[in-house]
């Protein structure tokens, strides 16, 4: 099972000095955060993408990298990508950049976003939402699976004879996870393709994600991916720790009061008691999240959010002295009775065996010479040339030209 | 044969309310048309100002605290609504648009709906036809077409305005209520928002569907 934080990158006043960080500032301060994680022994760390203030990630890529080359064994995810607005075509560039500058440390998770303007900003209209994330990573998928990709849809311009570099590393895709808090045809996305699915769990009631969750494995069953116990399920999840109760009640709630989701509604009590917010110490936090199990079964990855609401560096670092701490107990608790079916959270070395087991893994290396995918066999030494006919009747010419469909 | 389920909604602020008062009769003739008519019911009634706290809530949050989900859950599997609130201002009191606002858009639809207003004057008993309608046919609800407003006046004399008593138009609303009530099946229906709607085959069009 996989631990580690995930961040909105709001840059929010602290209310107990009035003060509100620089963009620099809390740019910096995060990278931090992320190193730190892996310090205090994380696994994962995930970014959101945003784009207005007082958001600043805007391009999660260039940050992660930047993290990649100051780690070495920490996951790098998203939360979330957007599939609804970003192009997928850039998306698989991206994401297999990062792959690649990280040594197979990258995985990501899609979303629709929040914002409703980001829409049309992009050029897209919201109310096509679920469809825009439906087609897109539909063309992801494939970008990241066939050499050369034909393809047309209702939403971006057509592709023909295109290929995304660079391949994904050894020839694995990044793994997706779909995040969604109650859209069920998300969870059905992510089951249908295999896929995991991440619950955001943290400003919503328990029971939501539970009724997501069972219906993403029931449906992960029906597609055949496995058993329902078998499907990938990640977790949100919130926390403030002292060492003493009472002292987390006392320190965060001027941050709870004044958070941007959800202050000035309700009480930090009657919130804790509805979502998954935890504040309190280190055992109560162990308590409410091996809980967790209880109502979505055992799963594969739980992030924490820590670092939001103006909460400065310094405070944030100490949280993630005590997460560490916490995750250690967490580890050998969540490894008790676990069903040996159940699978780890998936990696890149995971998913390289799954794929190539003893044998060596693809390295895709191009033909020489090439300014186009159309003119002759693959762009691709290793790849198997199709098969063509010096000119198919009624088409271009090529692959690209005769290619029956696509494969998934 | 199940009893129907009328639930009743009442915005009004104090305690006691006119409001509610008005919902109460409403509610009471309905009952006793559909019981002279064989039919069972159960009323469960909600006065939003137990439920104030909650809705602000949810608008802040986006989900609704334990007892107002209980409220939504009940309207959503309601046979018949009977909606009344105090008319501030040329409209609907800001808390009762602010609970109509929480409610799943697709919650109300086909549901049988008997419109109450209250109101210091006469002069605002239009507010249900020019505010409160409109609401509930945009959420695909069906308003019977009496709607009952309660001035302060109507309180006192028998002959209310002059034209129909207060009891009459009471009457007269919860009988075209209690008809629609009778005939609507909603309360056997489920429906619940995680259902999955439309299996990936069709999201994706182009594969075969499911």
């Amino acid at each position: 099972m996989q631990f580690g934080i995930f961040t909105v990158s709001d840059i929010t006043q602290d209310p107990t000095t009035g003060r509100t960080p620089t963009e620099a500032e809390r740019i910096k301060a995060t990278v931090a955060i992320a190193k730190h994680a892996e310090e205090v022994g994380l696994d994962v760390f995930a970014l959101g993408e945003h784009h207005n203030p007082p958001f600043w990630s805007s391009s999660p890529t260039t940050t992660l990298a930047y993290i990649a080359g100051q780690t070495t064994t920490l996951q790098l995810s998203t939360a979330t990508t957007l599939i609804t607005t970003n192009d997928p075509v850039k998306i698989a560039e991206d994401y297999a950049m990062l792959q690649h500058v990280s040594d197979g440390r990258a995985d990501l998770m899609l979303g629709r976003g929040n914002t409703g303007p980001v829409y049309p900003w992009f050029g897209k209209d919201i109310r096509q939402g679920l469809p825009l994330a439906v087609e897109n990573y539909e063309l992801l998928h494939r970008l990241w699976r066939e050499d050369v990709v034909d393809w047309s849809g209702k939403f971006r311009t057509p592709l023909q004879g295109f290929t995304s570099t660079p391949r994904p590393l050894d020839g694995v895709p990044p793994f997706v996870w779909h995040g969604s808090i109650r859209t069920p045809e998300v969870a059905e996305q992510a089951a249908f393709y295999g896929d995991g699915f991440f619950a955001n769990h943290i400003f919503w009631p328990a029971s939501h994600t539970q009724r997501m969750i069972a219906l993403y494995r029931q449906r992960f069953e029906h597609h055949g991916h496995g058993t329902a116990a078998q499907a990938i399920v990640g977790l949100g999840g919130q926390v403030f720790m002292r060492r003493n109760s009472q002292d987390a009640v006392r320190d965060f709630r001027p941050y709870f009061d004044n958070a941007p989701v959800y202050g000035h509604g309700p009480s930090l009590e009657e919130f804790t008691q509805q979502t998954p917010l935890t504040v309190g110490s280190p055992q109560e936090v162990i308590d409410k999240t091996l809980g967790f199990r209880d109502y979505v079964g055992d799963y594969q990855r739980q992030l924490f959010l820590i670092d939001h609401a103006g909460l400065p560096l310094q405070t944030v670092l100490e949280q993630l002295d005590l997460l560490g701490e916490v995750v250690a107990v967490l580890r050998e608790e969540f490894e008790k009775g676990r069903p040996a079916e159940v699978p780890d959270a998936p990696t890149h070395a995971a998913l390289v065996r799954a794929k190539y087991g003893t044998e060596a893994p693809r390295q895709a290396t191009p033909n020489a010479n090439r300014g186009d995918n159309l003119t002759v066999g693959s762009p691709y030494q290793d790849t198997a040339t199709v098969d063509a006919p010096a000119n198919p009747a009624g088409s271009a010419f090529g692959p690209a030209a005769i290619r029956q469909g696509a494969t998934r | 044969m199940t009893a129907k389920k009328i639930i009743v909604v009442s915005a009004g602020l104090s305690t006691p309310s006119s409001t509610r008062q008005l919902a109460d009769r409403l509610a009471a003739d309905a009952v006793s048309v559909l019981a002279e008519h064989g039919t069972q019911v159960e009323v469960q009634t909600f006065e939003l100002r137990e439920l104030a706290h909650d809705i602000t809530n949810h608008l802040l949050l986006g989900f609704a605290p334990p007892k107002l989900e209980t409220a939504l859950d009940a309207i959503a599997s309601a046979d018949g609504l009977i909606a009344v609130t105090p008319i501030f201002t040329t409209s609907y009191a800001g808390l009762f648009k602010s609970f109509v606002d929480v409610i799943d858009p697709q919650a109300l639809t086909d549901l049988p709906v008997l419109l109450g207003a209250t109101g210091g004057t006469p002069r605002h008993s239009l507010a249900i036809d020019y505010a409160m309608r409109p609401l509930f046919t945009y959420l695909h609800a069906i308003p019977v077409t009496t709607g009952v407003f309660a001035a302060t006046g109507d309180w006192g004399g028998a002959e209310g305005d002059g034209v129909r008593s207060l009891p009459d138009r009471i009457y007269r609303g919860a009988k075209e209520f209690a008809e629609l009530v009778e005939r609507t099946d909603r309360s056997q229906l489920v429906n619940d928002p995680f259902q999955l709607d439309r299996p990936m085959g069709h999201l994706i069009g182009g594969l075969a569907g499911e």
